[in-house]
């Protein structure tokens, strides 16, 4: 492997790995406050113990969640310095104005959050999550609208010498329909996500027996938010889709093996390509499904990947414009199918819930509470992986190819040795905060301290 | 003043919050097993950070994000260049982090004790990368015009360990050491107090004692020019202070003028650099300066807006931390200290 590939491997690794605690803290911060909320207004024992709880488990990931944020900011500048040169006129300012506004928010009134129990009275210490939540909300959008560009660059021109990409408007940048659609479509997901966290460890401890006055609330808040959730992401969903199919129609072809242009084009749930991704061998599809998705019309025309190849050939020059169409292909189903399959389990245990709240012990019971919390995060990896692969080969699309990217001066030896170390150093934080998570709801609620503005000299309610 | 100097000056501001805040939070994980005997003094140390130590990394982040807005170039060329040194430096904030979080979680020996010793060396690692890191960019490294027109760091590794940087780096990681036990004894009581006390002393010395030769041979062979002689002066009196007040057990003070030090520091070794981002070994025609590293015009009037408009409240809500948790910590305030919350099942 070159430097190129090991540099895009090394991106892919670590940007999925990032964004298994990003929508569970995203996520979960709300849910977190919600309770604490609950908490605050009717002063019940049981909210504060699922605050503290939730909140702990919430902490666990948070930590994950932040450091390895890290190596996503300067990863562009180590492993792509050419695309840093290229677009960091307009790919920067968004990374920058998330540090200035979301960064400092989120990790200073979290940090006044964990420790300030006993510092702060009750409803100031209740504004400091809430705020630290609305800072993980500005910080998607930033940088969503930093990665909408490279799908679908806008408020641009180029310099004068043709070498880089130079911003002409931020307002375009920072409001265009893809960042938009992404905002509106990777919100739900983690709420999505944290709803399905939530209620998957609350039915456990349903089953178990164990504080089913704490879990009762929360496995009913978070099966609502799988639901509604599940309703914003279809909605926005299909937007993100139509977007697609006007701004990158490769990617919408490749996502459904569509290989030739035709109206009435089916939506295919299932295909067998050949293995180069030219032509598929097997396909069922749902009729006409497909040109609606794309264009709100069933007689839609949609365009296929062998005609838009062409028509990239004349466009950009000789080259190969398609992505990994088996790629593309699954991952947007699994996406989903993850996905759609948490709501329904959601749907499900609300159904055998709708009298008196118990959930009837059974085998299939217990097995799909634990599967529950994994749904929506193997469908939100596949989404991304989904979203960056089949913009390939363009790292921002018509503008840079990925391969013009890579930073000249790193050679493949230091981006393995790197690639190797995050590997590792990432899986075994992964195991250790498997083991916690895993810990921590089997210890259960027990008994929080109440924060109660302690005096000079008594216990601190909480210390690292 | 242009657009690109306040944006110098910006990233020198960044900076210099960067390194007086996380560079107390790098000391006092440098001195946690020297500084706490037991488990009760060993989680008040670490709860002096607890609150403050995430907040303090972020001025990284934005320093990061604002050299990628402002100086794309400067951007690139550092972090490909400086590639090993910078990859140390991330595992060792990604370990240091989490090891924060979880060390507490059980009581074993086997447990804490490894965590610990990951702070340390955690903290240790980009304490003294940091100052290598600046004081090359200071002396300059071999950049190479490509043929695209980039300037390309051309050094490789090894070029980055020569004597003035890691004369450099030792001086920052002695810094931090003594800010970190300033801090320590402002923030604790009892033996804690005492002992970092007594550390800032021997560490204190011995970093004005590093930082002469550093600042001697920065202005013999770096620059001389009347600003960076006045940078020097300040962060040597300022140290003097520092010193005094510290034997005085004025903590306060001792602080306060460390992190004067501190900011002068970087301060100094901006105004050296100064209109050079990144100067080049292989001579003026190839160095980054703050016209052709910059972005333009527009993207800096548009960053500067965000960056006047939302600085102040940063610096608001960040001071509003520090003025709640201003209380010293007594380890006989952390409750069951030798017991960790995940270590017994409730029934």
């Amino acid at each position: 492997m070159n430097a190129l590939d090991l540099a895009r491997w090394q991106f892919a690794i670590t940007t999925v790995y990032h964004f298994i605690f990003v929508p569970i803290t995203i996520g979960s911060g709300f849910l977190v406050a919600g309770l604490q909320t609950a908490w605050y207004r009717t002063n019940k024992d049981k909210y504060l113990k699922a605050t503290k709880f939730f909140g702990k488990l919430f902490l666990i990931n948070f930590a994950i969640g932040v450091v390895t944020g890290i190596v996503q900011e300067f990863q562009f500048g180590m492993n792509w310095s050419s695309y840093s040169r290229f677009v960091g006129d307009i790919f920067g300012a968004p990374l920058a104005m998330e540090g200035l506004l979301a960064f400092f928010m989120e990790s200073t009134f979290l940090g006044l959050w964990i420790f300030g129990w006993d510092r702060l009275s009750k409803k100031m210490h209740l504004a400091t999550i809430w705020i630290a939540s609305l800072g993980t909300l500005l910080s998607a959008y930033f940088i969503l609208a930093a990665n909408a560009f490279m799908q679908h660059p806008t408020g641009y021109g180029m310099s004068a010498n043709g070498t880089r990409a130079e911003l002409k408007s931020i307002v375009a940048v920072l409001t265009q329909k893809t960042a938009v659609s992404a905002f509106f479509h990777t919100i739900p997901s983690a709420f999505l996500v944290a709803g399905s966290l939530f209620a998957g460890i609350a039915g456990w401890m349903i089953l178990k027996k164990r504080d089913v006055d704490v879990a009762q609330p929360v496995l009913k808040m978070g099966l609502v938010t799988i639901i509604i959730s599940f309703v914003f992401i279809a909605i926005s969903g299909d937007y993100t889709s139509r977007v697609m199919v006007q701004q990158q129609p490769m990617k919408m072809a490749a996502a459904e093996s569509l290989y030739e242009t035709k109206a009435n084009a089916p939506f295919s749930l299932f295909t067998i390509g050949t293995l180069d991704g030219s032509r598929p061998v097997f396909q069922i599809g749902l009729p006409s499904v497909l040109s609606f998705m794309s264009t709100g019309n069933f007689n839609g025309v949609v365009e296929g990947v062998n005609d838009l190849q062409k028509e990239y050939v004349t466009k950009y020059g000789e080259g190969n414009y398609k992505p990994n169409i088996p790629l593309a292909y699954w991952s947007f189903r699994l996406m989903i199918g993850f996905g759609a399959l948490a709501a329904l389990l959601a749907l499900f245990l609300l159904w055998r819930m709708r009298k008196g709240g118990s959930l009837p012990e059974s085998k299939f019971m217990h097995l799909s509470l634990r599967a529950l919390p994994f749904l929506p995060l193997l469908g939100t990896s596949f989404g991304w992986i989904f979203t960056e692969s089949a913009r390939q080969p363009w790292v921002v699309f018509g503008l840079m190819k990925t391969a013009d990217g890579v930073s000249p001066t790193v050679s493949a030896g230091n981006v393995a040795f790197t690639m190797i170390a995050f590997t590792l150093l990432y899986g075994v934080l992964a195991v250790i905060e498997f083991g916690l998570m895993v810990r921590t709801i089997r210890v259960g609620v027990g008994k929080p301290v109440e924060g109660n503005n302690a005096n000079d000299g008594q216990p601190l309610t909480m210390a690292y | 003043m242009s657009l690109n100097s306040f944006w110098f000056l910006l990233i020198a501001v960044l900076w210099v919050g960067y390194f007086v805040l996380e560079g107390f939070d790098f000391g006092v994980g440098i001195l946690l097993p020297f500084v706490s005997k037991n488990q009760a003094e060993r989680r008040a140390v670490l709860t002096t950070l607890g609150p403050v130590w995430d907040g303090n990394e972020v001025w990284l982040l934005v320093a990061g994000g604002a050299t990628f807005a402002a100086f794309p170039e400067w951007y690139a060329t550092l972090f490909s260049g400086f590639y090993l040194p910078l990859f140390l430096i991330l595992v060792s904030l990604i370990v240091r982090g989490v090891a924060f979080e979880y060390r507490s979680k059980y009581g074993k020996e086997s447990w804490r004790g490894r965590w610990d010793i990951a702070i340390t060396i955690s903290s240790l690692l980009p304490a003294l990368l940091w100052g290598v890191a600046f004081a090359n960019i200071v002396r300059g490294v071999p950049l190479t015009k490509s043929a695209a027109g980039a300037m390309e760091y051309s050094g490789g590794f090894f070029n980055l360990l020569n004597p003035y940087s890691l004369l450099g780096g030792v001086t920052t990681l002695f810094l931090f050491i003594s800010h970190g036990a300033y801090f320590l004894a402002l923030k604790t009581e009892g033996e804690i107090r005492v002992r970092a006390n007594k550390m800032g002393q021997q560490a204190g010395l011995l970093t004005a004692l590093l930082a002469v030769l550093f600042f001697a041979w920065t202005l013999v062979s770096v620059s001389h020019r009347s600003w960076v002689v006045g940078g020097v002066t300040i962060a040597v009196v300022s140290w003097l202070a520092a010193l005094y007040s510290n034997f005085r057990a004025r903590e306060g003070w001792a602080f306060l003028y460390s992190a004067i030090t501190t900011a002068f520091v970087v301060i100094t070794l901006f105004l050296a650099l100064y209109p050079n981002v990144m100067p080049s070994s292989n001579g003026e025609d190839t160095s980054l300066n703050i016209f052709n590293a910059s972005s333009t015009h527009y993207t800096l009037k548009v960053m500067t807006v965000v960056a006047v408009f939302l600085t102040p409240f940063v610096l608001l809500y960040q001071g509003w931390t520090y003025w709640t948790f201003r209380k010293r910590i007594n380890p006989s305030q952390i409750a069951n200290a030798e017991t960790g919350v995940l270590d017994t099942i409730h029934p």
